[in-house]
This record gives C-alpha cells, sequence and structure tokens, in this order.
C-alpha cells in the first residue's frame, strides 16, 4: 500500500442543513484525485466507478460502493452506515457493495467507535450523502429526457418518468449525473417512506466471515513482515532493572531481540517462535511504585467511604436535615472488581516505518487519536502517516487506547522493518486499561408516607475519575441530595469499558432504589414512576435525562413482562439512561428443585429510530449476555501489583449454558437515532439481583455475584 | 525444524516448522490459513477449532508433529462456496458480531452435528459449551445450529 497523496481542498463544499439545525456538513465531491481507497480484505473501487462524494460511488454497472468509515467492531455499523445512505438514495441493496474507508481526516469526521455516538453524529450527513446523489441523478434523467425532476421518481435504483414511461437504471445515469453541480441544498425524505430503514439486514460481512477470510487485524500478512511479541512487567509499579536476552536471541527463528521504555520485544519469523523465545528471556524487574493487592484495596476503599475529603458533584437542597427528619434511613454498599476487556481477537498492529512515511495497519476504535499520537512519537508529520482499519474482534473500549498502536510503531522504526506486535491472550489479561474497581455508598431517608426525601451517593474508585454520573436519575426526583466521590490513584491502569462507570453503577443504583421502594412498601415498578411524576411536576435542579422516554421503557418492559401478574415467577426490575438511549428489563428467576433459576430478561428498549432490526436487536441481546456474564463471573484480581488471572481457565466468562432467553422490544417512537452500542448493558446486573432478591429474599451488593456464596447459596444460572 | 505433509482441505501442504509447533501457528503463519482464530492458546476458547478426522479438535494446543497423516479440515475447506449447511444457517441467523469466534464455532456446530443430526435443546448448549463468543452471540449461535440441523435432515 502507498502513501495517498493528500485530498486537494478544491472541491470541499459545504451544506447548509434544512432551516432545522444550521448545522454545516462537510464532504468532498467528485474527488477521484485521492485514488482508490485502501482496505483490507475487501474489493476496491474500479477506475469506472463515478465518485458523488465522500461516502458513494456509483459504477455503469449499477453496483452503489458505499464506503463506511467508522471502525466495525461487531456494533453493526458496517452495514447501518450503508443502510442509511442507500435508503435517502433509493438504492437496490442487493447491488450495494460496502468497503470499510482507511483513516481519512480530509473526507470524514470522527472515525471513532466508542460512546454509542456513531449513528447519532453521522445520521444526518450520511441521510444528506444519499439524497443528494440521488438528487444529482434525477437531474441527469431530467436532462436527458427534456423533463422536470419533479416529474421524476426513484426506486431500486432506477429512475422512472411515469409519463413517458422511460426508466433509466443508476449505473446508466451515473458519468452524466457525476459531472453536474452538486445542489446547495437537499431534501430528506419524510421517516413514514423509509423502506431500508428499520428491516433486518444481514451483516455484509458474513460471508467472508463463515467462510475464513482475512478481515482483522491478527490476519493481516504482508511479504516480510516481521512478527513480534512484547514482554512488559508483570506487575503494575515495576520497572526494567536488567535483561538477560541471550539465550532468546540464540532461538531459531529469532531475528532481533529489543529493549525500548518498559518492554521487551522478541522479533522473529512466526508467531510460535517469538513466543517461545520469550520465555527464555531473564528480565529482573525494581519496584517504580505503589505495589498494590486486592486486599489493599477493599480496606482503602472503607477507608475512603468515610473520609471527609471528597470532590462534591451535586448537591440539591439541604440532606443532612433531610436525613434528621427522616423516619427510615437506608444505607447500603455495593462493589465491583477491575475486568479486562478480553475482546476474542487480542491486541495486535501491524507497523512500517521508512524514510519515506509510516504505514499502520490493524483494529483501531480511535484510528485518528493513534495517528497522531504516533505522529508525535515518531516526530513524523501526520500527512505521512497512513493508518488502515482492519474489523475488530471486539473492542468494550480496549481499543479506545492508542498504546499497542505506538508500542509496534516505535518497535518498526528501531528494527526498521515491517513487524506485526501481536499480543498473547496473557499480556492482554495483564497489560491493563482495565474497567476500574469502584465501591459506592448510598443512604436514603424516608419520611413516614414513605417517600424518599433524601439521597445519598459517595462513589470511591481506582483510577475511575468521577465514579458517579450526578445528573442522572434519581437526581432531579429527590429535593435532598449530595452525590460526591473520591479517586484513589494507582499504578494499575484503567480505561473506558463498554459503558464506562455505568456498567456497574447502573447495578448499584437499581439494586438500591429496588430496597427503598421495598422499605417503602411500594411497589418497585410504581415507586420509580412516582419519582418521575415528581421529576416532572417538581424538579429539584436540572433534569438532564427524558422522564417521558425514561417513563414509555418502563411501561413497555412491565407490560410485555406482564410485571407482577405471572404466578411462581420471581421478576426483577431495572430501568437506566445512559448514552443518550433508554432501556428497561425485567429479570425472571424461578424455583427449580429449591434452587433459583435464571430463565428470561425482558429488555424494552429506546435508541429512536431502529436502523437494522437485525442488528439492534442482537446489540441488546449481545448486551445483556455481557451485563449478565461480568455481573456474576468477571472478577480480576491483584496481588503484588500482578493481575491474578491471566487466561480463561482462571478468568470466566460467560458461556453458552449460562445465558437465559432474551426478548427485546423497541419503542421505535420516530426520533433519530439515539445509539445502543452499550446502552442495553447497564441495566442487567440490576434486573437479575432484584430478581434473586424477589425468590430467595437475599440481595448480592458485590461483584461478582458467584463470589457470594453467603448471600445466595444456590446462585447458578442455568437454562431450564 | 522438521518438514511436515500435512492433509488439510484436500489438499497436501508442506510446513518446515519446529516439532512443537501448534497446528494454530502453521495454519495461520505458516500456510496463510487465517480463518483459524486465536483466542487463548490453552483449549479454553475455542476460536481455533478445526476437524481432525472429522473430530472437532482444539488447533491451539495439538502439536504439528502430532497431526502425522490425519485429515484436517479448516473454515476454509467446510465447503467449496461457503455453503455447507452450517455456514448457510449462520447467514441467514446473522449470528455474527464482530465475528472473530464464529469460524470455531461453525466448525464445533458441524462436527457435532455429523455425530447428532437431531440434536435436543440441551444437547446443542452442551456441545457449544467449550466456545466462547465474546460479543454474546449464543442465542443466535442457538438458533443457527438449530436450523443447521433442520437443513441436513431434509
Ligand atoms: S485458541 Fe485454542 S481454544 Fe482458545
Ligand atoms: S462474534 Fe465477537 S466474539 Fe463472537
Amino acid at each position: 500500500m502507498s502513501i495517498l497523496p493528500k485530498t486537494s481542498r478544491r472541491d470541499f463544499l459545504k451544506l447548509a442543513t434544512a432551516a432545522s439545525g444550521g448545522l454545516l456538513l462537510g464532504f468532498y465531491w467528485n474527488d477521484t484525485a485521492a485514488g482508490a481507497p485502501n482496505v483490507v480484505g475487501n474489493m476496491s473501487l474500479t477506475p469506472d466507478d463515478i465518485t458523488f462524494n465522500s461516502y458513494l460511488s456509483i459504477a455503469p454497472d449499477g453496483i452503489v460502493t458505499i464506503l463506511s468509515p467508522n471502525p466495525e467492531l461487531g456494533q453493526n455499523i458496517k452495514t447501518s452506515f450503508p443502510m442509511i445512505v442507500a435508503e435517502e438514495l433509493d438504492a437496490d441493496w442487493s447491488k450495494v457493495n460496502v468497503l470499510q474507508a482507511a483513516l481519512d481526516t480530509q473526507k470524514f469526521e470522527r472515525q471513532v467507535t466508542g460512546g454509542s455516538g456513531a449513528i447519532p453524529h453521522s445520521w444526518e450527513r450520511l441521510r444528506k450523502a444519499g439524497a443528494s446523489a440521488r438528487q444529482m441523478l434525477l437531474e441527469a434523467a431530467a436532462k436527458r429526457w427534456q423533463v422536470t425532476t419533479d416529474s421524476l421518481t426513484t426506486s431500486q435504483s432506477v429512475v422512472t418518468h411515469a409519463a413517458s414511461k422511460r426508466k433509466a437504471t443508476y449505473g446508466e445515469l451515473a458519468a452524466e449525473a457525476g459531472t453536474l453541480p452538486v445542489p446547495a441544498t437537499v431534501t430528506l425524505k419524510d421517516k413514514k417512506d423509509f423502506k431500508l430503514i428499520g428491516q433486518a439486514i444481514r451483516n455484509v460481512d458474513n460471508h467472508e466471515i463463515i467462510t475464513g477470510k482475512p478481515l482483522f487485524g491478527l490476519d493481516f500478512y504482508r511479504e516480510g513482515m516481521l512478527f513480534a511479541v512484547i514482554q512488559r512487567p508483570q506487575a503494575f509499579g515495576t520497572k526494567i532493572k536488567s535483561v538477560d536476552s541471550s539465550a532468546a536471541k540464540a532461538m531459531p527463528g529469532i531475528v532481533d531481540v529489543v529493549t525500548f521504555k518498559n518492554n521487551v520485544a522478541v522479533v522473529g519469523k512466526s508467531t510460535w517462535q517469538v513466543n517461545k523465545a520469550r520465555k527464555a528471556l531473564k528480565i529482573e524487574y525494581e519496584q517504580d511504585g505503589a505495589s498494590e493487592s486486592t486486599p489493599d484495596h477493599d480496606k482503602l476503599f472503607k477507608t475512603l467511604l468515610d473520609s471527609p475529603e471528597a470532590t462534591v458533584r451535586r448537591k440539591d437542597g439541604d440532606v443532612d436535615a433531610a436525613f434528621k427528619q427522616a423516619t427510615t434511613v437506608i444505607t447500603r454498599e455495593y462493589q465491583c472488581p477491575f475486568l479486562p476487556h478480553a475482546p476474542l481477537e487480542p491486541m495486535n498492529f501491524f507497523a512500517h516505518v521508512r524514510e519515506d512515511g509510516v504505514e499502520l495497519v490493524g483494529p483501531s476504535q480511535t484510528p485518528e487519536m493513534a495517528r497522531n499520537e504516533t505522529a508525535k512519537l515518531l516526530g513524523v508529520p501526520a500527512e505521512k502517516i497512513t493508518l488502515e482499519l482492519t474489523r475488530l474482534g471486539g473492542g468494550f473500549g480496549r481499543r479506545l487506547k492508542a498504546d499497542y498502536v505506538l508500542e509496534a510503531a516505535e518497535l518498526s522504526s528501531i528494527i526498521e522493518a515491517p513487524v506485526k506486535v501481536v499480543w498473547m491472550r496473557e499480556d492482554d489479561m495483564t497489560g491493563g486499561s482495565y474497567r476500574p474497581a469502584v465501591r459506592y455508598r448510598f443512604s436514603a431517608a424516608l419520611n413516614s408516607q414513605g417517600e424518599m426525601i433524601g439521597y445519598k451517593l459517595r462513589g470511591v474508585g481506582i483510577n475511575a475519575g468521577n465514579c458517579t454520573r450526578e445528573d442522572n436519575f434519581p437526581s432531579g426526583a429527590v429535593d435532598n441530595l449530595l452525590i460526591d466521590s473520591i479517586e484513589h490513584k494507582s499504578p494499575i491502569t484503567t480505561g473506558a469499558w463498554r459503558a464506562p462507570i455505568t456498567n456497574f453503577l447502573a447495578f448499584a443504583e437499581q439494586a438500591f432504589i429496588d430496597e427503598v421502594a421495598h422499605a417503602a412498601k411500594k411497589d418497585v415498578v410504581q415507586f420509580r414512576l412516582g419519582l418521575l411524576d415528581k421529576a416532572k411536576r417538581t424538579p429539584t435542579g436540572a433534569v438532564k435525562y427524558d422522564i417521558d422516554r425514561m417513563k414509555t421503557v418502563i411501561q413497555l418492559a412491565a407490560e410485555k413482562s406482564e410485571w407482577g401478574k405471572k404466578p411462581k415467577v420471581f421478576q426483577g426490575f431495572s430501568v437506566y439512561f445512559s448514552h443518550r438511549s433508554y432501556v428497561a428489563q425485567v429479570a425472571e428467576v424461578s424455583m427449580k428443585s429449591g434452587k433459583p433459576v435464571l430463565q428470561k430478561i425482558h429488555a424494552a428498549a429506546d435508541c429512536g429510530i431502529v436502523v437494522n432490526l437485525s442488528g439492534a436487536y442482537q446489540q441488546v441481546r449481545g448486551g445483556i449476555v455481557d451485563g449478565l456474564g461480568h455481573a456474576f463471573f468477571g472478577n480480576l484480581t491483584f496481588s503484588g501489583g500482578a493481575a491474578d488471572q491471566k487466561n480463561f481457565n482462571t478468568y470466566k466468562l460467560i458461556r453458552m449454558k449460562d445465558v437465559p432467553e432474551v426478548d427485546v422490544h423497541f419503542v421505535n417512537n420516530g426520533i433519530d437515532p439515539t445509539g445502543l452500542g452499550e446502552p442495553a448493558l447497564p441495566p442487567t446486573g440490576g434486573a437479575v439481583a432484584n430478581a434473586f432478591f424477589a425468590a430467595t429474599g437475599k440481595r448480592f451488593y458485590n461483584q461478582p455475584f458467584d463470589k457470594q456464596q453467603d448471600a445466595i447459596p444456590q446462585a447458578n444460572i442455568e437454562r431450564m | 525444524m522438521a518438514q511436515y505433509t500435512l492433509n488439510i482441505n484436500g489438499k497436501s501442504y508442506q510446513a518446515d516448522v519446529d516439532a512443537d509447533t501448534p497446528l494454530l501457528w502453521v495454519l495461520r503463519d505458516t500456510l496463510g490459513l487465517v480463518g483459524t482464530k486465536y483466542g487463548c492458546g490453552i483449549a479454553q476458547c475455542g476460536a481455533c477449532t478445526v476437524h481432525l478426522n472429522d473430530n472437532a479438535a482444539r488447533s491451539c494446543t495439538l502439536p504439528v508433529s502430532a497431526v502425522r497423516n490425519g485429515k484436517i479440515v479448516t473454515i476454509e475447506g467446510l465447503s467449496e462456496k461457503g455453503d455447507h449447511p452450517v455456514q448457510t444457517a449462520w447467514n441467514e441467523i446473522d449470528v455474527a458480531q464482530c465475528g472473530y469466534c464464529q469460524a470455531g464455532q461453525i466448525m464445533s456446530a458441524a462436527a457435532f452435528l455429523t455425530k447428532n443430526p437431531k440434536p435436543t435443546a440441551e444437547q446443542i448448549d452442551t456441545a457449544m459449551q467449550g466456545n466462547i463468543c465474546r460479543c454474546g452471540t449464543y442465542h443466535r449461535i442457538r438458533e443457527a445450529v438449530t436450523l443447521a440441523a433442520s437443513k441436513l435432515k431434509s
């Protein structure tokens, strides 16, 4: 792959949106100077393709090629992005070819996968990309037939003039249309006319996936490329004292062993050989920071929860007075451990640092940041660095960091050769960037009518920043409220993990609310609805969630699960707002031979318009499985700064038999999409814990649940 | 290093590798058959599943020297056009999220259905218990194995 010429700015156009938002959208139109985009494991554009804009080209044979700029990690963006373009284009989906675009900051914005933000961010610009190309095709047909554009219709990649019964395919019109000026404004479809959006469309990479084609970073191969593994310090808070690599260097297939920063890289001809030689390294480490263990953290949390020094995140009313007046006070604590992301494809990246530029290829959720950090590290201008995206074998937030890209780039610059750095599972598990361990203390003050008049939350976490979400429910619904947090700085590195913070906070909050509702002698669903009504009628402070959207998912979940109406089924409720979307869940537990068994989870989701029903359905089910598995089993502990669990034999991930039935319902209220990559995960732990409580009278306070044999001795989830 | 002749997907391949090299890395690094995936290297996740003499095998812990004349089938050779009933079912049910585990899932399911063409729901769960899907596509895997079984019957 060559370094791409920098795109000229000559045809940059800004389109003002319709009166609504005044948002400015940038596109590069008719830009063929950039040449064919580089992609991995997919066909590329041919010279005959007429490029209409950054996203789409049409070939004379009618094949519409749509570029998907954002990293695909299983959230199905590579299918749903092009669907949005094809919808407005009125393209025949069976003739759409989708390509993964390389990083291109000239053509695309926010080539990021994270924060459930891709669709919300790009929704309008993708629609405009399709609509303006359609408009150009209409104009080409109008010119050809000497008719007006409003006498024409489009459907399935064909323009029709009904009056004269003339038809032309997009392929036939593409060359002509490509020469026309880009319309300054375009009319978007009325949402009720959507044909493709809302359908269940299969993953565009299905064939490649089921036939084992090279799609992932780990599959990338280049003639002459070397393989490398890196030995990093096993314990956080240590650094290299000395390295003896003589034995490793002498092993078959080893080309070099190089030490940089705290890394010892073994470079050679195959993954197996470098990994074997790595075991022959003799490295001594010395202390370079605190050496922390899980029991230290447990103690520390207790101290911090009582500390007078905390950062206040939100304060409404007079919380001390409310607690003094209370007839009932409930205080509960909840704790979670560190978690590795453990995407099934471990970290890896290919780098080739040459005199004339740098080539990077691999799986990244943030390619632009990875490129910019590489530029800084190597002192090379960013324009001299290309970054091609492969498919990502999962991400869960881990690939938002660029550490593994930088390592590959630095190593390539040292050895002056193309190299792919591969992390073994053990490297991935012990390499940091974890979901932070956190402990919460919640307190509620109830008056004699069972109304919550005071609410306190203290969050303490390890490298967790603000581990609260101070404006989330029930803020706004309680007159006297105090939310604060304390962060402990540790050498154990942390990072964003799918639904950062809320992946555990939601469980703690929803389990606590359940307990408060019981103490108030109210139905747990009615209790939540009552709080929402109060936030609507007499809000306290700012209300930063949409009360009506939250109520709607609560009611939908209650209705679909027949809340409270099923004999012998113990139900648990949970609802959460995160990343702009709302999801409510009802978990159902039955007693089988004296044991509580999780049988089903009902989910009601409001993510606005559902783009691809198949992908969306799986996002919710997958998010629930993820939330359930980590609530029950995920546990990464530390001894002397080193992770105790290093692979899947000691770190349990959820498997087939642990998975209950899941039923998914969408509100589909017609509002612009609000994101779905994360929001289904946070509510699961709470719904499940509350259902186990309903069945057994015992509560889970800490994750993983399966470690709390005292709380619920028969805890097991199995499929009936 | 030693020379091994391997029978993979009905073809004969030569590989000059160390005797202890797991079949997984011979497939991936030496022969360029990268459809078989690495997930754990310790027979825990199933991403590396291939067929050895029609049985599902974890190629990450199978030394190449132990393969001998064994008949190996990888995801690339499960069918010529990607239309093995298990593959077709995987497409129809739209199983994959990230897709990384799916070659291993498909190979496990295909070997299982050859031995048990009329499985119960419990037998499917047991058969697929050794394959991790970090994305959580388990519901669809269940559905797809069930669909594949019905395709094999007809
Ligand atoms: S890579 Fe072989 S079982 Fe995980
Ligand atoms: S689809 Fe991603 S690991 Fe299974």
